[in-house]
């Protein structure tokens, strides 16, 4: 454990001259155990779910597992990668969020760095379009007959290209190179003969790493988590994602049996492992879709912070 | 910094003749093509995915049929709107909109505020990362897993929700997922479980901002913990507060989640559970009635970029601070 900052040290000196009153130091008590109870209620839901899905599916449907999985076993988890949509599901999911989130980054950073160049002509009126788009838009039905009139419907691209430009990250990666990429040095990399996009691919990409991380995590958490674009762009289920398959068997509580690839009649052991993993499957799916990123918290953490921050300092 | 850099072209401009002023400014177009070049993909996405759909528009005006498009569609005025406003339907989604939204921006907000305070308090790091850590994992989570584990959690039978009332001796559990009564505390105190963690990280920066000679001042005048809270830590991120709540009213109309809440509507809870997109998208998406659902789109539209204009005016005179 590292040892906090000046602040502890510094009210740890302090300590010794004013003492903590009884009052003060209850409530201290109190906020301690308040976070404490805060912690468990957040954290409990997401245990009771991964539990469940190492538990049998009768131990779920009697409700007895209540912390701990009961009669421990991986079943919930061959079964999601046994039942059919889940493997294309989570391929698309790959292609969506990876494609969109390499988009939307190109596009965040080639609207960001010019507009941030104070002397660039029109730099204002292109601040204004952007930002009347982020207070005003067409609503779904217009933006739906674009998208239908591109021919986009029913295509891969149409869970990358529309939504890709996101006017919040342009203007907070606009924001993170006025702080970050001095008016000065620019001039002085121009007098010395470099060009405007030399200058953007050779400085301004090296110093940008930390809020080109930003609005990469921001969009692949979205992309990977979103299921409108799929809901309305897609008819057949062949180009779901895997957050689609996730919502037809936790919506409609919808497990085929063909899914598994059994026939209409089931052997007896088919049935009881039919039985069983129907009612797993939406255990382990949960906790399948959520890791990847649960497991990107580790960057985020180091970088969302950072992203709050530029988002708070004023243009 | 930029305001003085600004200020001297400015100047300079004016002082020289309008004639040199018009070359210089088509010189300056041509010495920065490249970033012109660079700006062209990102604006090609604007006008189509943004302006173009706003042209669009005028289908809330026209009696949309898929031959005519948007141009050609003959034009009957006012006709979907003035159905939309004399809808039995206008009031109650309205009201259920404003509710949810306002709901959740007050629970919401005291919820992160309470948090970073707390934390802000705790002198253990290890507790205090760890706690962060926790409430800051759901923020990852999709609406989709979100409301299946409500639906997982709060089933009336052989789930933690039913244990809990069979421990206190009552058996006959509520099924709150198909209550109208339940909808919007549940959307409000689900969006409390997701993002509150993270809402707590803008008011744990503005906290840290805060001077520590001011904790070490109170202490020795005798200030209790809870008043050094409302006086110093209050103080301090009263600003962020006043400018994050004035720009959510702005945003009131689209607050509520259409991911989340379409998938919490169920034919029982939807006297309370229908929104303005919800029902857009049911009029436009399923039931294919492209012309009334863009003017109810339109209406959202409006009385959304009015609030969120006056929202600014507010935020830039209460505090100096603004969108635009």
């Amino acid at each position: 454990m590292s040892l906090p900052s000046t602040q502890f040290t510094k009210s740890s000196e302090h300590r010794n001259h004013v003492r903590e009153s009884t009052g003060d130091r209850l409530f201290l008590i109190l906020i301690y155990s308040s976070l404490t109870a805060i912690g468990i209620a957040v954290v409990y839901p997401m245990i009771y779910i991964i539990s469940s899905s190492l538990s049998s599916g009768a131990a779920v449907i009697d409700g007895k597992v209540w912390l701990w999985p009961v009669h421990f076993t991986l079943d919930g988890y061959s079964a999601v990668f046994r039942y059919n949509t889940v493997l294309p599901g989570l391929w698309h999911s790959i292609i969506y969020s990876v494609g969109g989130t390499l988009l939307t980054v190109i596009l965040t950073l080639l609207m960001a760095y010019p507009l941030s160049v104070r002397d660039l002509v029109g730099r204002k009126i292109f601040v204004w379009l952007l930002l009347f788009a982020l207070m005003f838009n067409g609503g779904l039905i217009p933006f739906y007959i674009v998208v239908q009139d591109l021919g986009m419907l029913n295509t891969i691209w149409s869970q990358i290209v529309p939504f890709a430009l996101n006017v919040f990250l342009i203007i907070l990666a606009k924001t993170f190179f006025q702080a970050s990429v001095p008016q000065a040095l620019r001039e002085a990399a121009e007098i010395d003969g470099a060009s405007d996009f030399g200058f953007f691919m050779r400085i301004v990409i090296p110093i940008s790493k930390p809020i080109i991380a930003v609005i990469a995590l921001l969009t692949m958490v979205t992309d990977w988590n979103s299921y409108f674009p799929a809901l309305i762009f897609l008819n057949s289920t062949s180009l779901y994602p895997l957050i689609m398959v996730l919502r037809s068997i936790l919506e409609f509580n919808n497990v085929s049996m063909g899914g598994f690839g059994f026939m209409s009649t089931l052997s007896p052991q088919e049935l009881i492992y039919y039985q069983n993993v129907a009612t797993l499957l939406k255990y382990s799916l949960i906790v399948i879709g959520s890791i990847p990123m649960v497991a990107l918290y580790p960057l985020a953490q180091r970088y969302f912070v950072k992203g709050v921050m530029i988002g708070s300092l004023k243009d | 910094m930029g305001i003085p850099i600004n200020a001297v072209n400015a100047s300079n401009e004016v002082s020289i003749g309008a004639g040199i002023r018009r070359k210089s400014l088509a010189k300056r177009i041509i010495r920065h093509w490249q970033l012109y070049a660079m700006i062209s993909l990102p604006l090609a996405f604007l006008a189509i995915f943004n302006y173009w759909p706003m042209l669009g528009i005028q289908i809330a005006f026209r009696m949309y049929n898929p031959v005519g498009g948007i141009w050609h569609s003959p034009w009957i005025g006012m006709q979907e709107m003035q159905f939309w406003l004399q809808s039995p339907y206008f009031w109650p989604t309205l009201d259920n909109t404003l509710t949810i939204g306002v709901y959740s921006l007050i629970i919401g907000t005291i919820a992160s505020i309470v948090l970073a305070i707390a934390l802000n308090e705790v002198k253990h790091l290890w507790f205090k990362k760890t706690i962060q850590t926790i409430t800051y994992i759901p923020y990852f989570v999709s609406a989709v897993v979100l409301v299946g584990m409500m639906q997982i959690l709060l089933a009336p039978s052989a789930s933690p929700l039913a244990g809990l009332f069979h421990l206190f001796g009552v058996s006959n559990v509520p099924d709150w997922m198909s209550s109208p009564g339940a909808f919007s505390s549940l959307y409000v105190w689900s969006g409390v479980w997701q993002t509150t963690g993270y809402g707590a990280v803008i008011y744990l920066a503005a906290l840290s901002n805060v001077n520590p000679e001011l904790y070490d001042a109170a202490r020795i005048d005798g200030a209790s913990r809870f008043q050094r809270i409302l006086n110093i830590d209050w103080q301090g991120i009263k600003p962020t507060v006043i400018v994050l709540v004035i720009l959510a009213i702005g945003g009131l109309l689209n607050a509520a989640s259409l991911e989340e809440v379409f998938l919490m509507q169920n034919p029982l809870n939807m006297s309370t559970s229908q929104v303005i997109s919800t029902y857009t998208y049911q009029v436009g998406l399923v039931d294919a009635n492209f012309s009334f659902a863009t003017a109810v789109g339109l209406f959202n539209s409006v009385i959304g970029f009015i609030l969120l204009v006056i929202a600014n005016i507010v935020a830039r005179y209460v505090s100096d601070t603004s969108l635009f």
